[in-house]
């Protein structure tokens, strides 16, 4: 359980994280998302008590972090990739932390182990790939058997193989009654591995919701038809509530109906259909909605929000509908 | 979802054993102890700072023996059995300062600190952990290296009947000396590493301090000023108990300039530690 309280965070006048306040519940992969520079890693720093916050509190598990008295058993944490020297082997590096809380070698055997490194364990780390030291990362972060798990960005660098297996593994710790938190800029990585979603711009909560949630309020509720009886169709679905768009002969974009029904609709008058795809915002979509303006760094001339319409307010709906993502959701 | 190789599930297995490891100032000084043993740089320096005295001693050494019969009077008066074999600290002084350093700012530079800070987030015990650990180190590798050279240069001397030998008013002071002068250098070297924490500033500060500023205070000796300052300056107050004679020289006694010595590198190490503790990481 991680709380955060009115945390906020300045260097000099530059304010890093303002008035954030959260909680991170047991038992579920929550996700931190937020565009780069929005404040994600400071926030985490202060978790870890690394950095001071300028005023508020967070806690773990009930207490500051600097509290506890075995700290490694409480938090585990994934900072940066590669926050490890250069020069030292893996399994130094994990011999070192372990001694700190009187850890055993044969808990160091097993978390290398179990991030796959036992090859590479005696070599030094300066050598390792990114994905390497994520991986050694992810070892340290387990050391301690914790109950509570902080990463940064821990799919930085994986290859799929990789990303499958963290997200696995992030579940399954998940599913053991503990604490994931895990921070990403990647949607596409949050909408498959957390069920929670703290989503933050430019230091500001934005957002404390399910992901499923999350999708749905951005979502249009559109249907993609496509059928080589187009024209007809669209007179048949006609209705009230019922908006109907055409971008190109043989497509409709429908709103107001279920897919369900305009599939009943379709065989009732046996009409074939090419196509029928209930639209939905992708995370993605989502996001960009709702942080096109908290975006801190961005090339000049680039739109806010540019790939998913307009930063604000305009809705979901034409956005959602106009775009075709790879990383649709399916909650 | 496509079956990949996984390296094992997670810690299910070994499901939730109790942790019952505090974290004590024992357990970080042998994390402490894991890390300056496992990394090369740690013996490297270790290694070119001993050859270098070792080395250096032997050379004095033999090319005075091999002169002396040469010699002027003047320059017999001069030397010194028991300095000329260890003179070769000078240069020992710069490889345990810069791993003194390094033992932090290689932390800093690698984002280490990070990790270690995390595992003890009440910080100070990373920091006595480290000076410790390498101070120990240190004091035993350049004391018995001080030995070898002293035995080395009595070896070249005998010949000449000009040697000394521990005996020798001020010769085992000299010796025990050499290896406590160069450990309090590293720890200034940890000191002010851990107040700077760039690689490349904390040496230049180590270093103004040690070998530039007494060819500054040199300039004060035009003036009145000289004897008020020059025997109280960093290195020169150390260097004293690795002098013989410390009367004519208008250096300090040995023993109270070597605590000055070392009341400067527990002052920065103070500061170190303020600072370690207030500062984000």
């Amino acid at each position: 359980m991680i709380e955060a309280r009115s945390l906020t965070k300045r260097y000099g006048a530059k304010a890093a994280v303002t008035d954030l306040s959260f909680t991170v519940r047991p038992g579920v992969v929550t996700g931190f998302l937020g565009p780069n520079g929005a404040g994600k890693s400071t926030t985490m720093r202060m978790i870890l008590g690394l950095d001071r916050p300028t005023s508020g509190t967070v806690t773990v598990n009930g207490a500051d972090y600097a509290a506890h008295s075995a700290p490694l058993h409480e938090v585990g944490a994934l900072l940066e990739a590669k926050a490890i020297h250069t020069g030292r082997t893996a399994y130094n590096h994990l011999l070192a932390l372990a001694a700190t809380t009187g850890i055993p070698r044969s808990r160091v055997d097993e978390v290398i182990d179990l991030v796959g490194l036992r090859e590479v364990a005696r070599k030094r780390a300066g050598g390792f790939s990114l994905g390497m030291g994520q991986r050694l990362g992810i070892a340290s972060a387990l050391l301690g058997d914790p109950d509570t798990l902080i990463l940064d960005e821990p799919v930085n660098g994986l290859d799929p193989e990789g990303i499958l297996w963290i997200r696995n593994l992030l579940k399954d710790l998940a599913a053991e009654g503990r604490t994931v938190f895990v921070s990403s800029h990647l949607m596409s990585e949050m909408a498959l591995t957390a069920e929670h979603l703290i989503v933050i711009g430019q230091g500001r909560l934005i957002a404390d919701t399910s992901v499923a949630e999350f999708i749905s309020r951005a979502s249009s509720g559109s249907v993609k038809v496509r059928s080589p009886q187009a024209a007809e169709l669209r007179e048949l679905l006609a209705g009230p509530d019922v908006t109907v768009s055409s971008a190109d002969e043989g497509t409709l974009t429908v709103e107001g109906l279920s897919s369900d029904r305009i599939g009943v609709i379709a065989a009732e008058n046996r009409i074939t259909l090419f196509e029928l795809a209930p639209k939905e915002a992708s995370l993605e979509e989502a996001f960009m909605e709702l942080t096109g303006d908290a975006v801190e760094y961005r090339a000049p001339g680039q739109k806010p929000g540019a790939g998913a319409g307009s930063p604000t307010g305009t809705g979901a709906a034409g956005t959602a509908a106009q775009t075709d993502t790879d990383v649709e959701v399916t909650a | 979802m496509t079956a990949v190789a996984e390296p094992a599930g997670p810690a299910r297995g070994a499901a939730r054993r109790p942790h019952p490891g505090k974290v004590t100032q024992t357990r970080v000084l042998t994390s402490e102890w894991i890390k300056f043993r496992s990394l090369r740089s740690s013996y490297w320096s270790l290694l070119v700072g001993c050859g270098a005295m070792i080395g250096l001693g032997l050379l004095f050494s033999m090319v005075i023996t091999s002169k002396w019969d040469t010699m002027s009077p003047l320059r017999r008066r001069d030397f010194d059995a028991i300095t000329v074999p260890l003179r070769g600290y000078f240069l020992g002084q710069l490889a345990v300062g810069v791993l003194g350093v390094m033992v932090v700012t290689g932390e800093y530079s690698t984002g280490m600190i990070r990790a270690s800070l995390s595992a003890v987030p009440k910080r100070l015990p990373v920091l006595w952990a480290k000076a410790t650990v390498f101070a120990v180190a240190v004091w035993l590798t350049t004391t018995a290296t001080a030995f070898v050279c002293f035995f080395i240069g009595q070896g070249f001397f005998s010949g000449k009947h000009i040697q000394a030998d521990l005996s020798t008013p001020g010769a085992l002071r000299v010796v025990i000396g050499t290896g406590l002068y160069l450990t309090v250098v590293g720890l200034l070297g940890v000191g002010l590493g851990t107040v700077i924490r760039s690689t490349a500033g904390a040496i230049a500060a180590l270093f103004a301090t040690l070998l530039v500023l007494p060819v500054l205070g040199e300039v004060l000796n035009f003036t009145s000023w000289g004897d008020k300052v020059n025997p109280y300056l960093p290195s020169n107050a150390g260097q004293a108990l690795l002098a013989v004679h410390t009367e004519a020289s208008g250096q300090m006694r040995p023993w109270p300039g070597f605590a000055l010595f070392a009341g400067y590198a527990v002052a920065v190490l103070a500061v170190a530690a303020y600072l370690l503790k207030r500062r984000d990481a």
